[in-house]
């Protein structure tokens, strides 16, 4: 296990390796002053690694094996047919009715663990002075993953073109820009972003070529992408949904109280 | 002391609330759905033990270490008044922080083999190492000129949204001309590239530098470059098919 989590923790420092360099190239090349709390933000530097390192490590030794298994194993033909007569290219969408819950709930949940979103999520409040709270705003995100990974699961089982649905949620995000809150669209648009890195991307892929696998006629290659777009795509229709929800509701309590 | 350690406690607390779903989801899939014992169940615990210590730690090292440093610099690049090393600081943030980001070089790989498949390149290691390389360099490109606009429409507060619908529109017509294996994999690629150091680090330029500048709001103009970042490279790597293929 300390192999494990040394080699993990030289990864690490390998990924911060390129943006060290380049933060203290432009700070003592281009900007030329000292940095406020050098000492503390250091310091910063080597709990994010050191952090990052034991997550990674913790995560590759109990939930990836077991959430990549378990992507297996419910995608498996076995599962799905499960006692049915027919076979399995007979099999329906609504045969795989575990398949999209496993994969809302895996998408919804790795989302709330999600390291980067947290860091999004705390700079939005401090920036609002408070109106979108921490919590509120990764629920609305991780609804949105779930949803996405859900919607994706079954576009893999129907064999519909992926393009389909990333265009008819453009439109749906365009159409709601025009009404909601003016204040809320910027960060909508970075949580499609934020949502998919550490945790996610392991385990949907997972869960993407396990499908792609055992569906007839879906080929692993063509069909196993398209799951992280989903994920990329949905959390900002619900993030833009929860802020017309809100303002809907403040509207109406304000239209009561007068 | 006992002040530190209590912050401490409810910051553990926090990072194990965060963590709770995956477990929970992990275990009713198995016992109830799978209807498997669970194994291993020893190494499992100290895993999410970990899990925890790692997150607590993260976050703490966030908010002393990356976004102060990342507002440090916003505000210094702001008080020099010089365009040029700001934007030449937010290419190279953008192109330095993708072209070694691991998830970005698992799914370049994983696109070499589709075009080796659909016989848009030759089928040998070379030629497959020659095209995800490529693939790669564009990525890392267009997330460097991603921040570069991003960064320019905070100074000059060109409204986000018009941005965007202009970005989808591209995707939209690229999508139309593109060879059908680069799609899936181009819409992947706009998810991948922003790592889990890269995001803080952006948010806190782009937050730093509109509080920096008179008439900019944080909300409406600090955030967004994380969304130039997730739309660009889509583009691009539907250019890219195009003219490999």
């Amino acid at each position: 296990m300390s192999a494990g989590l040394l080699s993990v923790v030289g990864g690490t420092l390998r990924d911060v390796l390129p943006i060290a360099a380049i933060l203290l190239g432009f700070q003592w090349l281009v900007i030329r002053r000292p940095v406020p709390n050098l000492r503390r933000v250091l310091m910063g530097f080597v709990y994010v690694v050191l952090g990052l390192a034991l997550f990674l490590q913790g995560l590759e030794q109990a939930l990836f094996p077991l959430g990549k298994l378990m992507a297996r194993q419910l995608t498996a033909p076995e599962f799905i047919l499960h006692g049915a007569a027919h076979g399995l290219a007979a099999a329906g969408w609504q045969d795989y009715m575990w398949v999209y819950a496993f994969a809302g709930a895996i998408g919804f949940s790795t989302t709330i663990a999600e390291p980067s979103l947290i860091a999004v999520a705390i700079k939005a409040r401090d920036v609002s002075g408070g109106a979108i709270s921490v919590w509120g705003l990764r629920v609305a995100v991780a609804v949105g993953v779930g949803l996405g990974i859900a919607l994706g699961a079954f576009r893999i089982i129907t064999g519909t073109p992926l393009h389909y649905y990333i265009m008819a949620g453009y439109i749906l995000v365009m159409a709601q820009t025009a009404f909601a809150p003016r204040m809320i669209v910027p960060l909508a648009y970075d949580s499609g972003g934020v949502t998919t890195s550490t945790v996610t991307v392991p385990l949907v892929t997972a869960l993407g070529l396990g499908l792609a696998g055992t569906v007839p006629g879906r080929s692993v290659l063509l069909d196993g992408f398209g799951l992280i777009a989903f994920a990329s795509l949905f959390p900002m229709i619900t993030v833009l949904g929860y802020a017309q929800l809100s303002e809907w509701r403040a509207r109406r309590a304000r239209r009561r109280a007068q | 002391m006992t002040r530190q350690l209590l912050a401490l406690l409810g910051a553990l607390r926090d990072s194990a609330r965060d963590l709770l779903p995956i477990v929970l989801v992990i275990v009713f899939f198995q016992l109830a759905v799978l209807r498997q014992p669970l194994q291993g169940l020893d190494s499992l615990l100290g895993g999410v033990v970990l899990v925890v210590l790692g997150l607590t730690l993260f976050v703490r090292g966030l908010e002393m270490g990356l976004f102060p440093i990342g507002e440090a610099m916003a505000y210094a690049f702001a008080r020099k008044g010089s365009l040029g090393w700001l934007l030449a600081f937010a290419f190279a943030l953008g192109f330095g922080t993708t072209v070694a980001e691991p998830a970005l070089i698992a799914v370049v790989d994983e696109a070499a083999k589709v075009a080796a498949q659909g016989g848009v390149i030759a089928p040998d290691a070379a030629s497959r190492a020659a095209y995800a390389l490529g693939l790669r360099l564009t990525v890392a490109l267009s997330v460097g000129i991603a921040i570069v606009v991003g960064v320019l429409r905070i100074l000059k507060g060109w409204p986000l949204h018009w941005l965007i619908i202009g970005g989808y529109l591209g995707v939209v017509i690229m999508t139309a001309f593109a060879p059908k294996e680069i799609i899936g994999i181009a819409y992947d690629s706009g998810g991948v590239t922003t790592s889990t150091i890269t995001v803080p680090l952006v948010t806190a330029l782009g937050v730093g530098l509109a509080m920096s500048i008179k008439g900019r709001n944080p909300m409406v103009d600090g955030f967004g470059l994380i969304a130039f970042a997730s739309l660009l490279p889509m583009i691009f790597v539907m250019g890219y098919g195009m003219v490999v293929g």
